[in-house]
């Protein structure tokens, strides 16, 4: 009874901030394209690529929290399928500057010429179609989760040993990446993009279009991670995360289920990262760096793991207060990151949206045991944390 | 111009069979040439110079190498010239004494450009041969061996006949059976060559008899034959150095590793701030470093005796702090460990940011860890034979204190089974915190010795977390002989994949083999066993 209303709970919640979102995605590119810059409710430029970082960034947050939250892998990898899917948009931006970078080659991007290549690599191939590349954005890194899940699920590596080689495949494709060979532009990576689908990317109306872009693949996210976690594979995902052995002694195969969710939350996150990398114009070898990754993990948490409406909340809070503090002060920027891990972690293990959800539990709880008249009163002590307990599950 | 020459050696020639008073007057006489003509005469007159074979030349030659060559335009005398203000103070070439001083336009520089300086030091080549000490005629030897001027080999001979020190004769003839190899004058002469330059045993030697085997004939033959021996004789000894890259490498990962292996392998505790625990190390070497160069310079070989101690005692207290504020809480959940150790590493990198600024900060290595000696074809640096050193002694140190202390057992009976440790009476908060202290502590131990092999910034720690982590892993956590074997295999194997793929390559297939290898073995080299393993 308590779980059902409880399921309910969290769809009212992700339905809002479903409707909040798509209301945005629409909302911010009209405010932006139709009204006059003076007007009072004008969006400016800035603050529509800004924002739409942001939810590039909570897109990347919720695919974590599908594995993370929901099957208890903790990928400190994450920052791997963002890049690539950003690589694989940035490959087809790069095609399409054409005869207008330094060099003016026809075909091969400057760096390449710089290089003194003579052709293009057989992997650039086909990213001059838009399709392809946005094919590429989620194959390629759905693959490469596919490929490392199959090895890693199927062998049973779990728990940190998990976390430090997802860790140093992120690692390994920084380095790999700012290799000049590689043909990926090397540490500068890619940039000095023009067109998007024949738009300049510079163009307002480019800008309006990825915002409302990355809302509604934020949104379409947040259904499919609802849907998922509803269905009869989302209870086996979370089984598998509160006992994985048990799940298997009762005969699902955890591999599968895990590779599935993690398959499924790499291509998502390759999904931010192709739109988050025209809206800043540049994508290098430093969005590998495992730092990137554990930050990711930090939004998640602080927002409430195991709530799809937390990461995307984390996410956005954290950023904006980075981007506050960065510019107003530097220094303390770290800091303030560092002391946020920390408490949280210590003081709000289940994150914003965890908490106050547990808070307003307890409170419901309570009331329906007053509710309930004196001949229950006395069991009043024990029956709240059993229900909070189940609460948090 | 051939005619000049000879004209010049002849004149060389003769001043050398008169007597001193004359040969002192006729030397001038060639230095003050060298004021006149172009470059091409003034090349005649370097080789004329050399020629004479006088050791009193040599500094002649090395002001117009340097620049410091002058001619009076009054006289046409030539002279070493300082400039002292507005005026230059000149001193005779030859003896060396005052010769007064001239204004600016008085004097003209005598002009040298590249192949004349390249004449020069092949000159002064041949006239250190015969200096008197014995360090100098070794460095001409081994010079000429390099440059290979054929117009050498007489001055190289008349050297050869009479050296008395057998290590410069042997230089002098290995340098002699160089000038010859190329060019030799009969078979039994060209065989001695390939015999001698055969026996030096080098990388440079290799490069000469290939030389020497791409022309016709039985020498080139006989260095064909000695080429392929020693090409073999050389490969082992790379595999030497390749070994000996690696086990240096791997002495600075189990450094770097071995302070996790306690609080990560032994705790459970995924320490994200283990490499910053290095970094305080590192900064307090730095700090030890500084105070002893304002107030007791003479103390400075002595500073890391000083950086050791303290540099435990500061990582350890850091640690001991943290375990008891942030970690004591989080037992049991060692994923949310690894978010607040990696908030802390980021506070304690700003702090130390903040404390002593962004830049690289440099330590001076001590007298004793500067320099390197040759074992065989092996060049071994002394700072890396100490961390080798210094790495294993941590090493023993540690296995000690876990093995043969009462702490050591404590802790052992804590991490095993906490409740029956408690039971017995031990004070398990406290064994946690002096644990987490002593891996802290070793981390900052591991510091000094990093820093005397690499900048010292607060991104110090960053760089080697990730590869700590993997030494453990691959070791098998909870296993110190692990860590230890799996620092040097990482290590070795690292150095053997670099002349293949190269540096960043090679590393990218060491965390790529580590990757397959846990696929293999979850547990790492060394898995515990037991039901103590899936909790």
């Amino acid at each position: 009874m308590i779980t059902r209303r409880l399921f309910l709970g969290s769809d009212r919640l992700v339905l809002g901030f479903i409707v909040v979102i798509v209301v945005l995605g629409i909302l911010v590119p009209v405010l932006h394209l139709a009204l006059p810059e003076s007007h009072a409710f004008h969006v400016p430029t800035y603050l529509v690529a800004l924002s739409g970082k942001y939810l590039c960034f909570a897109l990347l947050a919720l695919a974590l929290d599908l594995v993370w939250g929901f099957c208890g892998i903790l990928s400190l990898g994450h920052g791997a399928f963002f890049g690539l899917g950003g690589y694989a948009m940035g490959m087809y931006l790069m095609r399409n500057i054409g005869t207008r970078g330094v060099y003016g080659h026809p075909v091969l991007p400057d760096f390449m010429v710089f290089l003194n290549w003579e052709q293009l690599p057989w992997y650039w191939h086909g990213f001059d179609h838009f399709w392809f590349a946005a094919l590429m954005v989620v194959l390629v890194p759905g693959l490469l989760a596919f490929i490392f899940g199959w090895f890693a699920f199927s062998s049973r590596v779990t728990g940190v040993y998990l976390s430090i080689i997802t860790q140093a495949m992120t690692f390994a494709l920084m380095l790999a990446f700012f290799r000049n060979d590689m043909g990926f532009g090397g540490n500068n990576g890619l940039t000095d993009f023009k067109d998007l689908l024949g738009y300049s990317i510079q163009s307002p109306g480019v800008r309006a279009g990825l915002f409302a872009a990355s809302a509604l693949a934020l949104a379409g996210a947040l259904a499919l991670c609802s849907a998922i976690v509803r269905s009869k594979l989302g209870k086996v995902l979370v089984a598998v995360r509160d006992a994985e052995s048990r799940t298997r002694f009762l005969g699902y195969r955890v591999e599968h289920v895990k590779l599935f969710a993690f398959t499924v939350s790499a291509m998502l996150a390759g999904i931010a990262g192709a739109l988050y990398v025209p809206q800043v114009g540049i994508i290098n070898p430093g969005e590998f760096a495992p730092a990137n990754s554990i930050e990711i993990v930090v939004w998640t948490a602080i927002g409430g793991r195991g709530t799809l409406a937390g990461p995307v909340l984390g996410a956005v809070l954290v950023n904006v207060g980075k981007s506050y503090f960065t510019a107003a002060l530097p220094e303390l920027w770290l800091f303030a990151l560092g002391a946020l891990f920390v408490g949280v972690t210590l003081f709000l293990p289940k994150g914003i949206v965890g908490t106050a959800r547990a808070a307003l539990a307890v409170r419901r709880e309570r009331r329906r045991l007053a509710g309930c008249g004196q001949g229950q009163g006395g069991g009043e002590g024990p029956a709240l944390p059993a229900a909070s307990a189940q609460l948090a599950e | 111009m051939a005619l000049l020459a000879g004209l010049l050696a002849w004149t060389a020639a003769a001043l050398a069979q008169d007597g001193p008073k004359a040969g002192a007057e006729a030397l001038r006489a060639l230095v003050n040439a060298l004021g006149t003509g172009g470059y091409s005469q003034t090349s005649d007159q370097i080789s004329a110079l050399a020629a004479t074979g006088d050791p009193s030349v040599a500094p002649v030659l090395q002001a117009l190498a340097d620049g410091d060559l002058y001619v009076r335009e009054a006289d046409g005398a030539v002279f070493i010239a300082a400039r002292a203000g507005k005026i230059y103070r000149l001193r005779d070439p030859l003896s060396g004494q005052d010769a007064g001083e001239a204004g600016r336009k008085d004097i003209d520089k005598i002009k040298v450009n590249n192949s004349l300086r390249r004449a020069i030091r092949a000159a002064l080549g041949a006239l250190t041969l015969q200096a008197g000490d014995p360090g100098q005629r070794l460095a001409a030897a081994q010079n000429l061996f390099k440059t290979r001027d054929p117009e050498a080999l007489e001055s190289l001979d008349a050297a050869l006949a009479k050296e008395s020190d057998p290590g410069v004769r042997a230089a002098m003839a290995e340098a002699r059976a160089a000038l010859v190899l190329l060019a030799p004058p009969d078979l039994s002469a060209g065989l001695a060559a390939v015999a001698t330059i055969a026996a030096r045993g080098d990388r440079e030697a290799l490069t000469l008899l290939k030389e020497a085997a791409a022309g016709q004939g039985e020498v080139a033959a006989a260095a064909a034959r000695a080429a392929g021996d020693l090409s073999q004789i050389l490969q082992v000894w790379d595999l030497g150095q390749n070994i000996w890259y690696g086990i240096s490498l791997g002495s600075v990962l189990l450094l770097a590793a071995i302070g996790l292996s306690i609080t990560f392998g032994v705790m459970g505790v995924i320490n994200m701030a283990h490499g910053e625990m290095v970094m305080i190390g590192a900064y307090t070497t730095f700090a030890v470093q500084e105070l002893i160069r304002t107030s007791a310079p003479w103390l400075f070989d002595y500073s890391l005796t000083f950086a050791i101690p303290l540099a435990f005692l500061i990582s350890g207290t850091v640690g001991i702090a943290i375990e008891r504020s942030v970690i004591r809480w989080l037992y049991g959940r060692p994923l949310e460990t690894l978010l607040a150790t990696w908030g802390l590493s980021l506070i304690l990198q700003q702090a130390v940011r903040s404390i002593f600024g962004a830049t690289n900060r440099e330590v001076g290595n001590p007298s004793w860890m500067s320099g390197a000696f040759e074992l065989g074809q092996l060049t071994i640096t002394y700072n890396r034979m100490w961390i080798i050193a210094f790495a294993l002694f941590v090493f023993a140190l540690l296995m000690f204190v876990l093995r043969q202390t009462p702490l050591g057992l404590q802790m052992r009976a804590v991490t095993q089974n906490r409740q029956m440790a408690s039971a017995m009476g031990i004070r398990t908060p406290w064994i946690d915190a002096l644990t987490f202290g002593l891996g802290s502590g070793i981390a900052g131990i591991a510091g000094v010795a990093l820093s005397q092999i690499g900048n010292v910034s607060p991104n110090l720690g960053q760089g080697y977390i990730i590869d700590s982590f993997m030494v453990v892993v691959f070791g098998g956590v909870g296993n110190l002989w692990g860590t230890l074997v799996g620092a040097f295999s990482l290590g070795v194997a690292n150095k053997f994949l670099e002349p293949f793929a190269g540096a960043v390559l090679g590393k990218i297939l060491v965390l790529v083999l580590i990757i397959l290898f846990i696929q293999r073995y979850p547990r790492g080299l060394f898995a515990q066993k037991g039901r103590a393993v899936e909790a």
